[in-house]
């Protein structure tokens, strides 16, 4: 919070200095500010401000919290932004027709990814959304004793892979429903869900390269998997999603498991070599630095380390031309420590000094190494001024201290 | 039409080339470079002119795809990253 008030600050200090724009009808977007909409190429009439030179933006090493758009993907949803803007419910005319075909195309796009059929796909605004229809089957299971067991495919914050496999043929053999939350998982590491006895999945789209917005639920057919529906209305995705399908945001959603499907052996060696990189080269400059998460199931752009006697959230502040997050976004708000490390064990003292660093598609090389060369160079600098550093330094052990009250 | 000759695919290979290093954005322009170099490395040995066909069409695709996204990266531009060096050359 104290970081968004700081960057608040110099946006605008910023946004003051802008001069006029050239003679093209472009749109330079510069730091957007809380409430101002991007500035147009019209100069607003402000006061003379200090010129504060051009700014830079930071790094994006961020990617479990969200991911760029894949220019392929952007490329296939801008048709149905201009001019391909049918409802795709309208039975009675081309634009209609032609708007279904292409949310088809995707559902099937979709299904293809995960290995199931198109019938068994439903589009939703996310995998929150989605989540909530398949835990909501709970509620309208048939038999007393049905129930149903959700794993999170791989973890958002350390980047574990749950053994989804054996978790399927146990719930499978027991006749309890399997729901996996695969919003980190899809495009990244093959899944179907026939062999691993997937009942229901979430699909989230701005993880996998994707537009915001916009995600799916998997329901299986074959056994019957029956969902009770979260939005009633005119009944669209067979009655289990009702409201207007928005064929540009599912025609994405195709569009970047397509792609995720052809890419993802491609991604999936480099983001391991880059990932191996940032570890080495961080965990050889700096002692007293752990990864958190099992190192053997681990997907390998997920990295969460922690730099002891460093404070989480200073070190972040610091590594200001990187945007990284120090555990999940959805929790970014509060000051706790992050419930996933806590969840493993992690001391008390390590969760407050951890810090995610995401690698996906795009991140480069050069992006690696800046980021590894400025954490170390920070995280020395903090220590350097650590109390709690400099007595362990001398040979104290932290844990036989006895702290006195005030 | 005839099957795509050695010269053919070299000419789009450095028409890709050429047009992706034209990307406004720092993370798609070195992302496009380097894929289509993999790419066209990885492919280089198929000798079945249908398949050799079937992946010229394809980059053929990829390209209009570049061409229009370097025009909607010049329309929508913003500040370059902290580590694009204006001196260095566009990798």
């Amino acid at each position: 919070m104290l970081l968004r008030a700081a960057w608040r600050r110099a946006a605008v200090a910023v946004t003051a200095a802008t001069g006029p724009k050239a003679a093209a009808p472009t749109r330079g977007l510069r730091l957007r500010v809380r409430d101002c909409a991007p500035r147009s190429a019209v100069p607003a009439d402000t006061a003379a401000a200090p010129e504060a030179g051009p700014v830079l933006r930071p790094l994006y090493m961020d990617v479990q919290a969200t991911t760029p758009l894949d220019p392929r993907v952007l490329d296939a949803m801008l048709p149905y932004l201009v001019n391909y803007y049918g409802n795709p419910h309208s039975r009675t005319h081309a634009y209609g027709w032609e708007s279904e075909a292409a949310m088809e195309r995707a559902r099937q796009q979709v299904a293809s990814l995960i290995g199931a059929d198109p019938r068994e796909i439903i589009f939703t605004s996310g995998a929150t959304e989605s989540n909530n229809i398949a835990i909501k089957e709970l509620e309208a299971a048939i038999q007393p004793d049905t129930s149903l067991v959700s794993i999170m495919t791989v973890n958002n914050e350390i980047g574990v892979k749950q053994p989804i496999a054996e978790i399927g043929q146990i719930c499978s053999s027991r006749k309890v429903y399997f729901h996996t939350d695969a919003a980190q998982a899809v495009g990244k590491i093959p899944l179907d869900v026939n062999d691993m006895k997937i009942d229901l999945m979430s699909i989230s789209g701005h993880k996998i390269y994707g537009p915001k917005g916009v995600g799916a639920v998997y329901i299986r057919r074959r056994p019957r998997v029956r969902v009770e529906a979260l939005q009633s209305g005119g009944g669209q995705e067979r009655g289990m999603r009702s409201g207007t399908v928005p064929t540009p945001l599912v025609v994405g959603l195709g569009a970047a498991c397509e792609v995720a499907q052809q890419e993802m052996e491609y991604d999936h060696k480099r983001i391991s070599k880059l990932a191996e990189r940032l570890i080495q080269n961080i965990m050889k400059s700096l002692p007293d630095v752990v990864m958190n998460g099992d190192p053997k199931h681990h997907y390998p752009g997920c990295i969460n380390l922690s730099f002891a006697y460093v404070e989480g959230e200073s070190l972040l502040m610091a590594l200001k031309d990187v945007a990284l997050s120090s555990g999940s976004a959805c929790t970014s708000a509060s000051l706790e420590p992050s419930y996933v490390l806590r969840a493993i064990g992690t001391d008390e003292d390590l969760a407050h000094s951890s810090i995610r660093f995401g690698i996906g598609r795009f991140t480069t090389e050069e992006e690696v190494d800046y980021t590894v060369e400025k954490c170390i160079q920070h995280v020395k600098r903090l220590r350097e001024m650590s109390p709690l550093w400099e007595m362990v330094q001398d040979g104290i052990d932290l844990k036989s201290i006895k702290w006195t009250q005030h | 039409m005839a099957a795509s000759s050695r010269a053919q695919v070299l000419d789009l290979y450095r028409a890709m080339l050429r047009e992706s290093k034209r990307l406004s954005t720092y993370n798609y322009r070195t992302y496009a470079v380097r894929r289509i170099r993999d790419a066209f490395r990885e492919n280089k040995n198929v000798k079945d002119p249908v398949e050799i066909q079937t992946q010229v069409n394809k980059a053929k695709r990829d390209l209009g795809i570049i061409r229009r996204q370097v025009h909607i990266g010049q329309l929508y531009s913003t500040d370059k990253l902290i580590i694009e060096n204006q001196d260095m050359p566009r990798t």
